[in-house]
């Protein structure tokens, strides 16, 4: 007899992702929908999308979903959660979004100890709008707004968003994984499973860093990309648990 | 009902109370800040939440998580923040979600001071924010008309899903007057919302609540239909006082503070021969523009009284048509224009003195 080992999540709609091939947006939804198919609260989650790439995100998560403005997502969440608290409400943020215009709502969001879950997309590049400079750029890595790659004197140093939440005492659970190979998507999958887990709890804020890839902005092959971001990023965005309530150790 | 004696900016939470708003989002900021304060103790005591954003532009965006989560929801500020505001009230807009939204105007631009002005009109009904659109705005000139236009705003708001905005001014969320309050607080019928976004709960489609609409033939679909309900709104939502108008020769008119002391100088220039009358828009979008054409039939002459440099003038002006001389009497910059000088004004245009 036949027997279903791997199907699309229930929690994803069938609506055809729009993301360049090589970009683990689409293996960061599938996480995020896995979690939500497996702690059973598909018809009682809440997401709310960004601006970026992921804007279409609401046409891709199988659940009610809102479209916030650029950076605002957590204040957005923030008003549903406050009006809905036994509902799941999770936001899912680009770097530009989130550490650039969106930097007052995340930390206050976070401060507040607002009881929602933040899935946060760095891959160190604005998308949407071509390869700009993002707050997450690394130093001396090329943008079309840093055709020379970023120097410190003029544009300053990257944003390190899950060390900063950290500082927070309302944060209750902040982690940065990647998903550039097997082994890390599995670890990306638990920390998202503890971040909806930290909110159901009602312990506090919970955010997951997911270190991602761009590989047309990047001006690289999809493998040369996972293999970039390995490279490059994790050296200078350490992975790991910054934050976590003992309640779910 | 009792009667109880209410300031402005209190009286605009008990309303919101009484319409069934349960959720406050709000950043601090003079001269509404009596408004906040009443609901950090009010909105506990009836089991609604009450939260002080980081930010007016946080505020407006918390307003639209919880209004599209299906639940009646204010925030408040005055003029700077209002400024603020603006890309959440397109967004607002853009989703079709009903708010309200109270601006407690005070003198500008920049930041301008905390006496009372009436300079965000253009703001208010002319857009403010990015896109095509418009927003009901109601305009209160006492403390009892503040309560009843709460409740207004809330079913408006609900009724054709838009955000509502509330003007007042310093003056207005000051001052203190007897309010005719229902002795229970009971929370009225709100009609079901099947378009919130507050989780499927058994529902098999999702809601999505959004304003993206990539391909330019959906966009302007989305302008066309908001337009045809703004078509309805002013066909059936414009509010407007008028006093002593049937036998007028110079019209005065003016919103707010600003027409109620032109109400007192209809009293004062009749005591003196002069045949004068009131408009008063409560609606200033949709704009009573007819009842200024019908009024031009008979009157000779009309008078804009302002605390700004002119700006509800314009929509006087286009009202009127070119058929009477329109005149403007304002103070701005958060002075308060004086019954004696507006009276004076009158006179010297009834005598042919002023341009």
């Amino acid at each position: 007899m036949a027997k279903v080992i791997f199907k699309r999540p229930e929690a994803l709609t069938d609506k055809q992702f729009h993301y360049c091939p090589g970009c683990t947006h689409g293996i960061i939804h599938r996480l995020v929908a896995e979690v939500i198919d497996e702690m059973g609260i598909r018809d009682n989650t809440v997401g709310v999308c960004p601006v970026g790439c992921s804007v279409f995100a609401y046409d891709y998560f199988n659940v009610d979903m809102f479209q916030a403005a650029h950076g605002r997502a957590p204040a957005v969440a923030t008003g549903i959660k406050r009006t809905l608290p036994d509902r799941m409400v999770f936001t899912y943020q680009g770097d530009g979004d989130l550490a650039s215009i969106g930097t007052a709502e995340i930390v206050h969001a976070a401060a507040r100890g607002e009881k929602i879950t933040t899935i946060f997309v760095n891959n160190a590049v604005y998308g949407m709008t071509g390869g700009q400079m993002a707050p997450t750029t690394l130093p001396g890595q090329k943008t079309t707004t840093t055709p020379k790659g970023r120097e410190k004197d003029a544009a300053g140093l990257p944003v390190k968003v899950s060390e900063m939440l950290s500082t927070l005492d309302g944060a209750a659970y902040i982690a940065r994984v990647s998903v550039h190979d097997p082994k890390h998507i599995l670890q990306a999958k638990k920390a998202i499973r503890k971040a909806f887990e930290v909110q159901q709890a009602g312990l506090g804020f919970a955010l997951v860093e997911v270190l991602s890839t761009c590989p047309t902005n990047w001006g690289l092959s999809p493998k040369e990309a996972l293999k970039w971001l390995a490279e490059n990023m994790i050296p200078y965005y350490p992975l790991g648990v910054y934050k976590e309530p003992a309640e779910v150790k | 009902m009792s009667k109880v004696l209410m300031k402005g900016n209190e009286a605009i939470g008990e309303g919101a109370i009484r319409a069934g708003c349960r959720h406050f989002f709000g950043y601090p900021i003079t001269p509404q800040s009596e408004l906040p304060h009443y609901l950090a103790k009010r909105m506990p005591e009836v089991g609604g939440v009450f939260l002080q954003a980081e930010s007016e532009t946080s505020s407006i965006n918390m307003v639209y998580g919880a209004a599209g989560a299906g639940f009646r929801v204010m925030t408040s500020s005055s003029s700077p923040g209002l400024s603020l505001m603006q890309e959440g009230i397109s967004y607002l807009v853009g989703a079709e979600l009903p708010c309200v939204i109270v601006n407690v105007m005070r003198g500008g631009p920049g930041l301008g001071n905390i006496a009372p002005a009436q300079s965000d009109y253009f703001q208010a009904v002319k857009g403010g924010g990015h896109g095509d659109y418009k927003l009901i705005v109601l305009a209160p000139a006492s403390v009892q008309e503040i309560i009843d236009l709460m409740q207004v705003a809330f079913d408006l708001g609900d009724k054709y899903r838009t955000p509502v905005m509330l003007v007042g001014d310093g003056i207005l969320g000051q001052m203190m007057e007897p309010v005719e309050l229902a002795d229970e607080v009971t929370v009225p019928e709100i009609a079901a919302k099947p378009w919130a976004a507050g989780g499927l709960q058994g529902r098999e489609k999702p809601n999505i609540i959004n304003s993206l609409y990539i391909v330019p033939e959906d966009c302007e679909e989305l302008n066309k239909k908001l337009f045809a309900k703004y078509d309805v709104i002013a066909a059936e939502e414009t509010r407007w006082e008028e006093y002593r108008l049937d036998d007028a020769e110079i019209v005065l008119t003016g919103f707010g503070t600003a027409a109620r002391i032109a109400k007192s100088v209809v009293d004062k220039a009749r005591a003196e021969g002069i045949k004068a009358g009131l408009i008063r828009p409560i609606t200033l979008w949709p704009f009573p523009s007819e009842v200024y054409a019908r009024a031009a039939e008979h009157a000779q002459k009309f008078l804009c009284i302002e605390m700004s440099m002119g700006q509800m003038l314009e929509d006087v002006r286009l009202a009127v048509n070119g058929k009477k001389p329109v005149h403007f009497y304002g103070r701005s910059g958060g002075m308060v224009p004086l019954a004696k000088d507006v009276l004076a004004e009158v006179k010297k245009i009834m005598a042919g003195g002023a341009e």
